[in-house]
Parts: C-alpha cells; structure tokens; sequence
C-alpha cells in the first residue's frame, strides 16, 4: 500500500515536472569563439537585454581558445541540457557539422552569428551576419573621401596578404575609385600589409608617411591595423592634414576621436546582432516568424529585417560610422 | 601475536598496503568524488549515455595517452604526439582526396604516423638528442608540414561510411570507447606481464643498468616511439571521422592534454614506474570532470583552474608514495 502511495506520488511529481518544463522560458545559449573578447561579450549583452524584453532564459558559455573543435564538448553539454536554440560564432567552417547535425535531429534551433559557415549552410537553420559585406568597401573609400575633399593620395592598410575578408573589401574599394567619377581626384598609391599584428602594423604605417609624404589618407579595414595607424600619425603630428579611417571598435578608436587624430570610422553593431538573433530565435520558436527566404520580421530599433537566399539575416545595410557625436553609445 | 604483526609490518609492506596505497588508488578516489561532485552540481549529468557520447571528446588522447604511459614509463616522452594526429590526418584527408581510395588512405595515414614515430626514435636514440627536445622540434615540424600540405583549408568529403565512428554504438557504448578499453587491457598485460614490459620498467629505472643486464634499449625505444608515433595516427583518424574532416590544426595543443592524463594516472615523470591502469582511470577522471562541469554551465577559467590543481595533487602524491615505496 505504501509503495503504491509512494509510486503515485512519484508520478504526480513527475506530471507536476512535465507540466513545470512546457511552461518554461524558451532556453537560448550563446557560444562564442572564446573566452573574454570584448566584441563577443558585446554581442551576449544584446541577447541578455532583448531576453530580458521578450522572456527567454539566456546563457552563454565558451571555450578557453579559439581551436576549431573546441566548441563541441559545449555543444553536446547544450544539448544534454535540453536548450532550445544555440547561437554560435563557431571556429570552424565545417568541423562541427556533425554536432550541429546531432542537435538539429533534437529540435533545437542552431544559429551562426557574426560570420556564416560557408559550404555547410545544409547544417544550420540561419546565419546572422552583422552587415551586408559588400556595401563595406564603397562606404569607406566614401567616408575617406569626405574626410579628404575627395582629392589627394591615399594607401591602405590591411592585416595579412591573404586575408579573405579584408582583401575582397580591397578589391571592391578599387573598382569603386576606378569607376565612380566622384573618386577621380583619389589616387591610391600602395596597399601595405600589417598582418594584424599591432608591431608590424606600426612599422608599416611609419613607411607609408616617410614613403608618401604627400599622403592624404589611410584606409584600414582592420581593427588592429586602423589603431595602429592613428597611433602613428598622432605621433608624427600629422593629424588634420593626414586623416586615417577603417574599420575599428569604439572602445580602440575613443582616444583619437576625442582627441581629433580621427574623425569618423566605421564598423557593425555586434550588439544589434544579439538583439536580432534573440527576436529571430523566439519568433521562430512561437511560430510568428516563418524561417524561409523572402520572410520578413520586425525587431524594435532594428526595422523591418528580410530573410535572405540561404537563409542569411543581415543586422544593417551599411556599416554604422562613428565620430565624435556618437561614439559614447558604444562600449566594445 | 600483535608483536608478531608489527614485526612484520616493519620487515616489508604488508600486502594490502602495496595494493592500496598507491598513485592508482589515489585517481581511483578522485575519480569517485568526481562522480559524485559532478551528479550533485547538475542534475543533467547521471546520464550514462550522455558521459559516453561526450567521452567520445577526450578518447581520442586516451587512446595516445595509453601508448605514451610506455613512452615515460621507459624514461622519455613524446611530445609530437598531437602535430603526428594532425598531419596523418591531412596525408590520409589529402590521399583521399587524391582519388587514392579510403583503404590505401588509411594505411598511408597510419604508415605515416608510424614513420614519425620511427623518426623521433631516430633522433633519440641515433642522435642522442633528449626526447623531450627532439619531439618539440618534430611537434613543430609535423604541424607545419601539415599546415603546408593542407593550407588553411578543410579536406573532407569522406564516404558516410566513415563518418561518425563515435555515433556507432555496441548498446550504449561508442566504438572508440570500445577501441579505448581493448587497447588499455592489451597494453595493460605488454606492460604488466610480459619481459617486454619489464625491460620497460628496467630502462626507465636505470638505463645503464638495463643495458649492461643485456636489454636493448635503443631497440625498445624505437619500438615504442614507432608505436607512440602508429597510436597518434590512430587518434588522428578517429578524430577525421568524429568531425567528417581534416584539418592542419586538428587536436592543436592536445600533448598537453595527453600528458595531463599521463601524469594524473600516477606515472613518474622520470621513467621507471607508472601503470596503464592509472592512465585508464585518470581518463575517465578528466571525462567526467570536464563534462560534469561543462554540462553545469561552469566557466572554463574555473574548469582549467580545478584541472590544475588535480593535476598537481596527483603529482604530489603520487612522488609521495613512491618514496614511502623506496625506502
């Protein structure tokens, strides 16, 4: 009889459980690269506040190095937890397929933000990507060319020869000088490679001024590589007349926007990203939002977003630039 | 009859004590406390199948971890261990892709393994070089010759049929685990049983000594680096079918990580004792550590931290009884 009450009870526990876990919060865990990058965590703070917003339950873990396979341990212990959807900027653009395979035959969502992972788009549900790449290499040399009066010489900075990202930026900053007449008067004379290294960055920003003394401006679509050429002309004095610009983080650039080696530079809202995923993620979950190509949603502040071919969701169009009246929105 | 017992305690150790007291029970205790730390911190973690399929993670260096233990035992080491898993890889991933067919692939990925084994015996034995220098050197060269041969690319597109080795499962169990344990019993006998595993211990005690008791000690340890050099290809080709690729910075920092099993199963850094029981259990200790904390959302600055100091308390106490054993 006892065992009999006993049994009951276990059971009304366990119905009490099942009832418990259908009426939890959606479960979304984000996994960056690593461990303690500033970029990173500026993306979990979108997930943390739009979560906050819309009623999820949001966690993030990470591995200690950037190692293409190190993610996967975090993954299975993702899905032993039972998440709902796991948003990842993943290592690799195909060792974890089989793992995110494995979670996908489980029903959860799997979400690639800030980069997609070209080839297995078959193992993933979305990718977020933080701006429409291609519109990068125009607004720059704009941006530059506003800052120079459209006249003079200019050189680039860029991180390593073979750098996949910066170098099709490069090839489209030289189509657009070459064929948009506005540009006619911008001569770029040489493009330098600081192989993202802040030393070599440095060294190579100092040849370009004693190379080119006539120099008007810098572009570099680096984050280390823009930092490093501010430093340079804020060293040699040459700040109104050399304008240096690129794509940097906010909280790199601050001090030369403050004081004036820098005007403006560019780069994408991570924290948007966040944001965006969230929405896309719970939207998807309650079904308001139907994940196919040609789509479209709200997210607030963000506007209307279209889903696009392979199911890529661009945050913004263009990059945002940053100057003096905006920069102190921005912590990454 | 009580003095007659303390007489003998003080003659020689008693034999539960020589079977108790040693660096094996000590993993064994942290192994148990390991499992228990790990159901209590989340309520996730009690699943057998669970533990397995993220064994699957760390099995990889099991396997290399089992061979290495010969490797110290005999008084050297290899530190190539994870630059050999990457570039027999990359020369099966690339033979394959060369239209080779998978089974010549595969005995090009484990003949190559084993020729760096081969060649790190070479240089410790022919040339004289320190193994841990030599190894370092040859970690650098194998990884680089990997990055060479395969760029900064993926090579892939295996048949299904080799893909996921770690989703087959006999039961519960996955194949590498299966592989894991066949190999930890057969090396277990070579090392506890047979004359080759005593001239092991013999060499990694007093190598001079062993030599002039008529073992040939370079012989046996081109033989074990030739070995260590065959179970890192092994390692590498679970590993090409765990992920369904290859890559040149496959298992990147991974002799850390097989040595880190080597030493918490008690082997003596200095040759000379250790056992593959230890390197077993340990295994096991560093599965469920990282996967109880992992599954318990603990952050890896902490999981590294409590990863550091098993380590040195295995180490500890491991060169504390082997002193007390000395006597």
């Amino acid at each position: 009889m006892r065992k009999l009450m006993l049994i009951a009870s276990a059971a009304a526990i366990g119905l009490m459980a099942g009832a418990a876990t259908a009426q939890d919060p959606v479960e979304i865990v984000y996994i960056p690269k690593n461990t303690g990058n500033p970029y990173f965590d500026s993306i979990i703070g979108g997930f943390a506040d739009a979560c906050a917003e819309l009623g999820c339950s949001f966690t993030t873990v990470a591995p200690a190095t950037a190692e293409a396979t190190s993610q996967i341990p975090f993954i299975t212990a993702q899905i032993q937890r039972g998440v709902d959807v796991i948003a990842i900027s993943p290592n690799s653009p195909d060792a974890l397929n089989q793992v995110f395979d494995r979670a996908r035959s489980r029903g959860i969502q799997v979400l690639i933000v800030n980069s997609d992972i070209p080839g297995s788009e078959d193992h993933r549900d979305a990718a977020i990507l933080p701006v429409d790449f291609t519109t990068i290499g125009p607004a720059q040399v704009e941006l530059l060319g506003s800052m120079i009066n459209y006249d003079g010489e200019i050189a680039i900075l860029s991180a390593t020869t073979d750098a996949p990202d910066q170098n099709v930026w490069i090839a489209d900053m030289q189509s657009v000088l070459e064929s948009d007449d506005a540009y006619a008067d911008m001569d770029l004379v040489t493009i330098a490679y600081g192989d993202d290294d802040p030393q070599k960055s440095t060294t190579e920003a100092e040849a370009l001024l004693a190379n080119y003394p006539d120099l008007a401006g810098i572009i570099s679509p680096t984050t280390v590589g823009v930092a490093a050429a501010a430093q340079v002309v804020e060293t040699a004095g040459r700040a109104p007349d050399l304008q240096v610009t690129g794509l940097g983080t906010p909280n790199q650039m601050r001090r030369f926007i403050e004081n004036g080696t820098v005007e403006a530079f560019q780069l994408w809202s991570p924290y948007n990203q966040g944001v965006l995923a969230a929405h896309f993620a719970m939207g998807v979950n309650d079904g308001s939002i139907t994940n196919e190509p040609g789509q479209t949603f709200d997210v607030p502040n963000l506007g209307t977003i279209t889903i696009g071919d392979d199911n890529v969701i661009l945050t913004q169009d263009q990059p945002t630039t940053f100057n003096a009246d905006n920069i102190d929105d921005f912590n990454f | 009859m009580s003095a007659a017992e303390t007489f003998d305690a003080a003659k020689a150790r008693p034999l539960w004590h020589r079977i108790v007291v040693r660096p094996e029970s000590v993993t064994l205790l942290l192994l148990i406390g390991a499992v228990f730390v790990s159901a209590w911190l989340s309520p996730f973690f009690a699943d057998l199948r669970f533990v397995l399929e993220s064994a699957t993670f760390y099995i990889e260096f099991g396997i290399i971890a089992l061979m290495l233990t010969l490797v110290v035992v005999s008084g050297e080491i290899d530190l190539s261990v994870a630059a050999t898993m990457a570039l027999s890889a990359c020369l099966f991933g690339i033979a394959h892709r060369a239209g080779l067919g998978m089974p010549v692939a595969i005995l090009i990925g484990l003949g190559s393994g084993a020729l760096m084994g081969l060649f790190n015996g070479v240089l410790v034995t022919v040339f004289r070089l320190p193994s841990i220098i030599a190894t370092i050197g040859t970690m650098t060269l194998y990884r680089g010759i990997a990055q060479v041969i395969a760029g900064d690319r993926s090579v892939g597109g295996f048949p299904d049929w080799f893909v996921g080795i770690d989703f087959i499962a006999v039961g519960i169990v996955p194949v590498p685990v299966i592989i894991f344990v066949i190999l930890a019993i057969l090396l277990g006998l070579v090392l506890g049983s047979t004359l080759f595993g005593r001239q092991i211990y013999q060499t990694g005690t007093n190598p001079i000594a062993a030599r002039h008791a008529g073992i040939r000690v370079d012989r046996l340890k081109m033989i074990l680096f030739t070995a260590s050099g065959l179970t890192s290809a092994v390692g590498g080709l679970l590993m090409a079918s765990r992920l369904g690729v290859v890559r040149y910075d496959l298992a990147t920092g991974g002799e850390l990580q097989v040595v880190l099993i080597v030493m918490l199963g008690g082997t003596y850094i200095f040759g000379g004792r250790g056992t593959i029981a230890g390197t077993f259990l340990a295994l096991w200790l560093l599965i469920i550590i990282q996967t109880g904390m992992t599954v318990a959302n603990i952050a890896i600055e902490a999981q590294l931290t409590v990863l550091g100091l098993l380590l040195i308390l295995a180490i500890i106490s491991a060169n504390a009884i082997y002193a007390g054993g000395r006597r």
